[in-house]
């Protein structure tokens, strides 16, 4: 028998005469982590699909070869059934249901009439949960009690009850922070000890580098290389290569010629508490302020309140009880809803584009010119059409979105334009102040670089740029100046020169040691 | 600068449901051997479907936000309730009549937003409780009673029509105001078309090729002069449809022109983000559903104008011939996308196949029967044709 469990040999995908996969080959020794490499539109999602049956059988051409026999797959049920389960990005838990019924949903434990068995399905619940490190959760909760990165690894003990052999792990720490994201990796890797084998598609190249055994690039629908660790160079800088074909020297475009000039964004004191909760504090004593033409950073763990801060301060859209003073261009402002805080030149781009940024089934020309519209593309109400499709070209052209035209609608198009397409929205509102949440989560390396640009472009024309992002080197690589959050205050302020991941932990590790002083 | 001429073909996905219209239109007219072509009929379309119409673009906007008003149907009763008490009991003036049936509109309108949007309870169940309460207010204030006839002042709203210049033609009278109105509506339109083509290559946008501009039009215009020449024919132009034109056109407006119009869009693509977007979707929620209200109340004036009369049972059903419109001219069940135009030709479709089978002797129970497989037929393609496209 060979040592390969998974062989996918020549594999061809059209969608309506375009060639999705272009003879794609892709082995996966028994036991190993491999992952999948690519930028988006690449394939890999497709690849997946091919795999786990949702394309199935005969409406591909090549061969899957899954422990020695080859697979004609029909729907998801057939491959799960031989022990292939993929875990989406997007997670496909029941929030409201409890984690035990959530890890067998659709694989119900059942007793010997057809009737579902409740303690059987809490104890075997229970029994998952410990293999993948949440031993002390109470299976009766409901999911949406925990956190995302703790739904992750429901999702893996629900795969791990179908009795997995091979598990496919979609982005799996897309959503996550830095610690949550490592626990998550340890946790492959102890299921790796168990024998399972798994498939991990991820564009955090550093993850990759950390948990993989080999790594597959896939470009334009084609199969580049393969690397293995400990066989060929196994760097991020190697894989980078063969993702965009060509040497990515530097991921982050140099900023030149910006003049650093006064103090315009200042926020003072700034105090909040929890929306649902009027006595639990989340934001205490907040004081911040960002020159014209700088990047600063809000680095943190997650749950630090770097969202939550940046939603207070943009209209008061969190929290309550709020207190403060926000500073704009050295005028004290009021902002008590969006409006305002658009109309003192503020603008936030939310984390989460899909949930909080996009009318996804609207058009691209629609989604930029919403906010800006009742200030700069209207007359007593009503829309001057004509200079919104200038504006909107204009953007297109300017911040590069890929798309036919400026009446496309925006959930057709890759996460890195849609994301292009939310920063052209709050561009468009002419803000002196920008806050970017999260701003090149879950897109490719080369829409990420542009996005860097669009920031050192913003940072040339003297606005003052605030950076949110859970990965620290992104954090290092575009801010200036990077104030480090620690559960809802302020742990330190660090320049340029001091900015390095190990610095950042250690601000958030005195932090903590000098709460726990305290109290 | 690019001054390579971009042209592109019409979007016939646009006019789809226009040319089902057309069709459905002519099959009647074959099956019924010419009967629906009669001007009388033309007139009867018109005037049975002016308050479908009415209510349809209304409906439009609550389903834009992804939700659905039941009870509209009761509040066309109430409104027209009230109206009659007061023409009939009180012996009032018509406009005071129309003014109070307008307002109780705008109070329901007001009550149920306020309970939406303020206060967070879904629609569907705002709306279902409107729908009782409306029916049940209507059976106490008329107690089970037919209230009428109506003054000949008010009728007019829902039976009369606009003074006529009648003149001898081919056997019968031709209305030259009707006759007026087509030139003046075909020279409008051919004007609006040349001036959105003389826009598009000022700002060096794509243009369509000239013959399918030509053809749009030239159907466009048949179409006109067929419904314009039909009405001269008989009594000239209602005064049902000055209203419904004057709503449609106002509601096209708004809902593609005006800030407040394509906000109702962003709350129904995505509530979270037009709220992070500066919409104050609460309040959208809040005026879509008053609005619903006081359109309902016209609906209720022009039913009992037409009828002559306030009855209890009035309305009863409406909400669905409304609903089914919106989603037969495309909206969008989810929210966030469909026209004002296309919620009419929603209408227009539903009243077409109600009068081609009356027509052709086909029960009211069969009629239900064809009525909701169209419903299910067009959202269907209408799902599947989003699908492939994704």
């Amino acid at each position: 028998m060979s040592d390969y469990i998974l062989e996918m040999n020549h594999i061809i995908k059209e969608f309506s005469g375009v060639r999705a996969l272009d003879d794609v080959n892709l082995k996966v020794k028994r036991g190993e982590i491999h992952a999948l490499c690519g930028e988006n539109g690449a394939g890999k999602s497709t690849l997946m699909n091919v795999l786990s049956g949702v394309y199935p059988f005969g409406t591909y051409s090549g061969d899957v070869v899954y422990k020695g026999e080859t697979c004609k797959f029909h729907n998801l049920r057939d491959s799960e059934a031989k022990g292939i389960v993929i875990i989406h990005q997007e997670l496909a838990l029941s929030p409201l249901l409890s984690i035990a019924e959530n890890v067998f949903i659709g694989n119900e434990q059942l007793s010997a009439k057809g009737v579902i068995d409740w303690t059987k399905t809490r104890q075997r619940a229970q029994e998952m949960l410990a293999r993948v490190g949440l031993e002390h959760e109470d299976v009766n909760v409901p999911v949406n009690s925990l956190g995302v990165g703790k739904q992750q690894l429901i999702e893996i003990a629900k795969a791990m009850a179908k009795k997995v052999e091979l598990l496919i792990l979609d982005e799996p720490t897309a959503a996550l922070n830095d610690e949550e994201s490592k626990k998550l990796l340890d946790i492959m890797l102890e299921l790796k000890k168990q024998g399972i084998t798994c498939i991990i598609i991820s564009h955090k190249l550093n993850e990759i580098e950390y948990v993989s055994d080999a790594v597959t690039i896939i470009r334009d629908g084609k199969t580049i290389e393969t690397l293995v660790k400990g066989v060929d160079d196994y760097t991020e800088d190697r894989v980078i290569k063969g993702m965009v074909g060509r040497e990515m020297t530097n991921r982050y475009p140099v900023r030149e010629g910006v003049t650093i000039g006064d103090t315009i964004f200042e926020v003072k004191d700034w105090n909040v508490y929890h929306p649902d909760d009027e006595n639990r504090q989340v934001l205490k004593d907040i004081n911040i302020s960002v020159k014209a033409g700088e990047v600063v950073g809000l680095a943190g763990l997650m749950g630090a309140g770097r969202t939550e801060f940046a939603m207070s301060v943009f209209g008061h859209s969190y929290g309550q009880k709020i207190s403060g003073t926000v500073k704009i261009n050295g005028q004290e402002v009021h902002m008590h809803n969006v409006r305002d805080a658009i109309n003192s030149k503020l603008a936030y781009v939310s984390e989460d584009r899909k949930v909080y940024g996009l009318n996804l089934i609207g058009e691209i020309k629609e989604n930029m010119t919403i906010a800006a519209r009742p200030k700069f593309f209207s007359k007593h109400g009503v829309i001057n059409s004509n200079d919104e499709i200038v504006a909107a070209e204009e953007y297109k052209k300017r911040i590069n979105v890929k798309a036919n035209s400026i009446e496309q609608v925006v959930g057709s198009l890759s996460g890195g334009n849609q994301q292009k397409v939310v920063l052209a929205k709050w561009m468009l509102t002419q803000p002196d102040v920008l806050i970017l949440d999260e701003p090149t989560r879950g897109i490719d390396v080369g829409a990420k670089y542009e996005i860097y640009c669009v920031i050192n472009d913003l940072a040339k024309a003297g606005k003052a740029v605030i950076v949110i992002s859970s990965e620290m080197p992104e954090i290092i690589g575009t801010c200036d100046r990077t104030y480090v959050l620690n559960e809802g205050r302020i742990a330190g302020e660090l320049s340029k020169d001091e900015l390095t991941q190990e610095q950042i932990m250690q601000c958030i590790m005195a932090h903590n040691r000098k709460d726990d002083g305290n109290e | 600068m690019n001054d390579k001429k971009k042209v592109v073909n019409l979007d016939m996905k646009q006019y789809g449901m226009f040319l089902a219209l057309i069709a459905i239109y002519v099959i009647f007219a074959i099956m019924t051997g010419g009967k629906n072509l009669s001007p009388a009929n033309i007139n009867n379309l018109i005037m049975q479907n002016g308050y479908v119409v009415i209510l349809a673009i209304g409906m439009l906007l609550c389903v834009l936000t992804g939700n659905v008003d039941l009870g509209v149907g009761s509040v066309v009763a109430l409104t027209g309730a009230a109206a009659g008490i007061i023409l009939v009991d009180y012996k009032m003036n018509m406009w005071v009549a129309i003014l109070v049936a307008i307002l109780i509109g705008l109070a329901v309108g007001m009550f149920a937003g306020f309970f939406i949007a303020y206060l967070g309870i879904p629609p569907f169940v705002v709306t279902l409780a409107t729908m009782l309460m409306g029916r049940g207010l209507t059976y106490t204030l008329l107690k089970a009673q037919t209230k009428g006839p109506l003054p000949d002042d008010y009728i007019y709203i829902g039976a009369g029509f606009l003074p006529t210049v009648k003149v001898n033609f081919a056997g019968g009278t031709l209305d030259l105001v009707c006759i007026i109105v087509a030139v003046i509506a075909s020279i409008a339109l051919v004007l609006a078309e040349m001036k959105s083509i003389a826009t598009k290559k000022k700002y060096n946008f794509a243009t369509n090729p000239m013959w399918q501009v030509a053809l749009k039009l030239a159907v466009m215009l048949v179409i006109i002069w067929f419904f314009f020449y039909k009405l001269a024919r008989y009594n000239g132009l209602p005064f049902v449809l000055v209203i419904m034109v004057v709503l449609i056109a106002l509601y096209a407006f708004i809902t593609s022109k005006t800030v407040s119009g394509r906000q109702i869009y962003a709350l129904g693509g995505n509530r979270k983000a037009a709220n992070l977007s500066g919409i104050d979707t609460n309040k959208v929620f809040f005026w879509v559903y008053t609005n619903m209200g006081i359109l309902s109340a016209v609906a209720g004036v022009v039913l009992t104008a037409r009828n002559a009369a306030s009855t209890p049972k009035a309305g009863d059903g409406f909400e669905m011939d409304a609903i089914a419109s919106c989603y037969i001219g495309g909206a969008a069940v989810a929210g966030g996308a469909g026209t004002i135009l296309g919620a009419v030709v929603g209408a227009f479709i539903m009243g077409i196949l109600n009068n081609g089978m009356s027509l052709y002797g086909w029960s009211t129970d069969i009629q239900k029967i064809v009525k909701g497989a169209v419903l299910l037929g067009a959202v269907t393609v209408d799902v599947m044709s989003k699908r492939k496209k994704g």
